[in-house]
């Protein structure tokens, strides 16, 4: 083959990345902008807002928590019951996320890539724990799982404590979190529709291979994102494991369980530490994000998406 | 790779998007799939690739029957619409893919793959983009990248599906003549499908008409273009004047005239359309074979003048289409009676094929007719 064409082929000039859609190009049109004062007064109201509701509390935590000194701080957070929901907290995230994980993306692949029967009713259901109250959700685990439930007789036969027990408080935490990474890859998924992956395996790649190398690729943004909101979610779950722990401290209490204890026996203090903690989660996981996004940022741009 | 497609169906529901398709494409050939949105070219294209597994029938490559081998297997090369390229890939990883994803046994080792891929990327003339994202390149070189991806797995037959279409203007031009010289060049057999008649008929060997899932006709530019088998063949392949006429013996009149257009095809009897394009009309003198017509308005675009008028029998609408600097376009004023020839025509026998227009029952071609000597 050689490359001897009569006919060149010109092509337009590039545009530098900074006047790529993603990049720092932005435009002053004081013709269809507010004027200053509305644009200062709807900043301002978006940041009181936030000062409000969102740091003020953020930063009561802290104080509360910091009110009698480094000492007492580390102390409560040394204390077996609080190490015990501190891991149990951390037990349930690490099985309930990569589950989620797992489920989600292969209901949105379902859902994205595949036309069936039923599907309307498939995304109606992931949505169920987001329109379930928690606490409906921890009841129906009892009537299921519970002494006098459906496999109650069953399960206590082969000796077998799902609730109140560990296993119980994953299960409840998995229902609670799992539409979160389902939910932030199907609109994803959707709009890159079925082209990439066709065009892998028109190049002779498995379907294994396709996924692997072109479709994970094209969801990792929206999949990371979908996890952390998991993971946040699923450390803080309140209601659903409140009803299936059964609160035996040191063994069925996780994080958010063990601060209402503390708080109701006026251990202020204590509750507020492990409230701190929770807190820091939360905001690692979001600098996480943050980090993740900034260290790719250019390959963020690259593919437009996230 | 020759391929022979027998009698292929595929529905969609209750639509029927391929109706038995049969066609024979020879090693080598560049074809057109050409038709309207509906008419089952991009699902024959699909089909060939094996993203779309027919109903019934059998597509050959070669000896072999591949109507039911998944598309991995298949070895084609497949340009998709909107390119599809790998957006966290760079250009060289892109092109270097499908040769990567290969079997291990069957793996060329990185250097030659390397290798492999940079010549893909020369000969598509985007040396030096080697290491750029899909997002950097323009549409025409995002186009080439995908051409390049495709030939690397050295296919049977390249497939594009409506290789142009997202692209401006002037870009498609350049990038038409230049996919010609790289098809003449690699000799790859090479199927693409369009809605442009002209894209088809400047790049193809042969071109495959197609409407409501069948193939209307088969041919080159030259065939479908002078003798179309069917009107709707005349009628897709640019703009079409419908004239009523009627044929007795060797004699066809025109919209009620009674002088004759005498020629040597013509053998049925009976009532006809006349098919005719607007730049194959010309002003006759008075006693010549043609028909009478009233001209209503003309309108200059670019170097030619269009005409609407009126045939003088039937009052059907017509257009004319006369060069600027034509001879005629002095006598084509509003409100003048004007006698018309017919440099090119088709004749397609009317009658019940009107009331029922699947391609099967549709009018047969009478004959194609071209003047001899007086055209211009």
């Amino acid at each position: 083959m050689s490359t001897s064409f009569n006919t060149p082929l010109h092509d337009p000039p590039v545009l530098p990345p900074e006047f790529g859609p993603q990049g720092p190009l932005l435009r002053r049109n004081s013709a269809v902008t507010e004027s200053a004062t509305v644009q200062w007064l709807l900043t301002g109201i978006a940041l009181l807002f936030l000062l409000g509701f969102l740091l003020l509390p953020l930063v009561a935590v802290f104080s509360e928590a910091l009110r009698n000194g480094w000492r007492v701080y580390v102390d409560a957070l040394r204390e077996p019951d609080a190490l015990a929901a501190i891991r149990l907290t951390l037990l349930t995230a690490a099985i309930a996320v990569p589950l989620n994980m797992v489920f989600g993306i292969a209901a949105a692949w379902a859902i994205t890539k595949f036309q069936f029967r039923g599907k309307t009713l498939l995304i109606s259901l992931i949505d169920l724990p987001f329109s379930v109250s928690p606490v409906v959700a921890g009841l129906i685990y009892i009537l299921v799982f519970g002494r006098h439930g459906w496999a109650g007789s069953w399960l206590s036969d082969h000796d077998i404590r799902i609730v109140f027990a560990v296993p119980g408080i994953i299960i409840a935490t998995i229902f609670v979190t799992f539409p979160f990474v389902a939910r932030e890859l199907i609109p994803l998924m959707q709009e890159q529709g079925t082209d990439y992956e066709q065009a892998s395996l028109s190049l002779g790649a498995s379907g294994w291979q396709t996924f692997w190398r072109v479709t994970l690729p094209n969801i990792k943004w929206g999949l990371l994102y979908g996890v952390l909101l998991c993971t946040a979610r699923a450390m803080g779950e309140f209601g659903a494991v409140s009803v299936v722990s059964g609160h035996i401290r040191g063994e069925t209490n996780t994080m958010p369980l063990h601060v209402e204890i503390l708080y109701n026996e006026y251990q202020f203090a204590g509750a507020f530490a492990v409230a701190s903690l929770l807190a820091v989660f939360a905001l690692v996981t979001l600098s996480l994000k943050s980090y993740l996004e900034w260290r790719h940022g250019d390959e963020l741009a690259a593919q437009r998406k996230h | 790779m020759d391929i022979r497609i027998r009698g292929i169906k595929k529905s969609f529901g209750g639509f029927a998007a391929l109706d038995g398709v049969d066609l024979d494409i020879a090693s080598g050939e560049l074809i057109a799939l050409l038709g309207p949105s509906g008419s089952g070219k991009t699902t024959l294209l699909r089909g060939i690739a094996g993203l779309e597994f027919p109903d019934a029938g059998r597509i050959f490559f070669g000896d072999e029957d591949i109507a039911r081998q998944p598309i991995r297997e298949r070895r084609v090369g497949f340009v998709f619409q909107h390119y599809a390229l790998f957006k966290h890939m760079t250009v060289l990883d892109n092109v270097a893919f499908g040769l990567r994803v290969r079997k291990r046994g069957e793996r060329p080792p990185e250097a030659l793959i390397r290798e492999r891929s940079r010549e893909l990327i020369a000969l598509v003339q985007l040396d030096g983009l080697e290491s750029r994202y899909p997002s950097q390149l323009s549409g025409g070189q995002r186009q080439r990248v995908a051409l390049a991806r495709a030939l690397a797995i050295e296919p049977r037959v390249l497939l594009l599906d409506e290789p142009f279409g997202a692209l401006d203007a002037k870009v498609r031009k350049d990038l038409r003549r230049w996919l010609r010289q790289l098809h003449d060049q690699t000799g790859y057999t090479t199927i693409f499908v369009t809605h442009d008649q002209e894209e088809a008929l400047e790049l193809a060997d042969r071109v495959v008409v197609m409407n409501k899932g069948r193939i209307e006709q088969v041919g080159t530019t030259d065939e479908v273009y002078e003798k179309p088998a069917t009107p709707f063949v005349f009628d897709f392949l640019g703009n079409t004047n419908v004239l009523r006429g009627e044929v007795r013996g060797r004699e066809l009149f025109i919209d009620g005239q009674d002088v004759p257009i005498v020629t040597d095809a013509i053998h049925a009897t009976g009532p006809v359309d006349v098919y005719v394009r607007p730049g194959d009309l010309r002003i006759a003198d008075a006693t010549a074979p043609g028909f009478e017509a009233t001209i209503r308005g003309t309108q200059r675009t670019g170097p030619i003048v269009r005409c609407a008028a009126v045939a003088a029998g039937s009052g059907l609408p017509i257009e004319i289409e006369v060069p600027h600097l034509h001879y005629d376009t002095q006598l084509l004023r509003a409100g003048q009676s004007v006698r018309l020839r017919l440099n090119q025509f088709s004749i397609f026998a009317r009658g019940a094929a009107s009331a029922n227009p699947t391609p099967r029952d549709a009018p047969i071609l009478i004959g194609s007719e071209r003047a001899r000597g007086r055209l211009g």
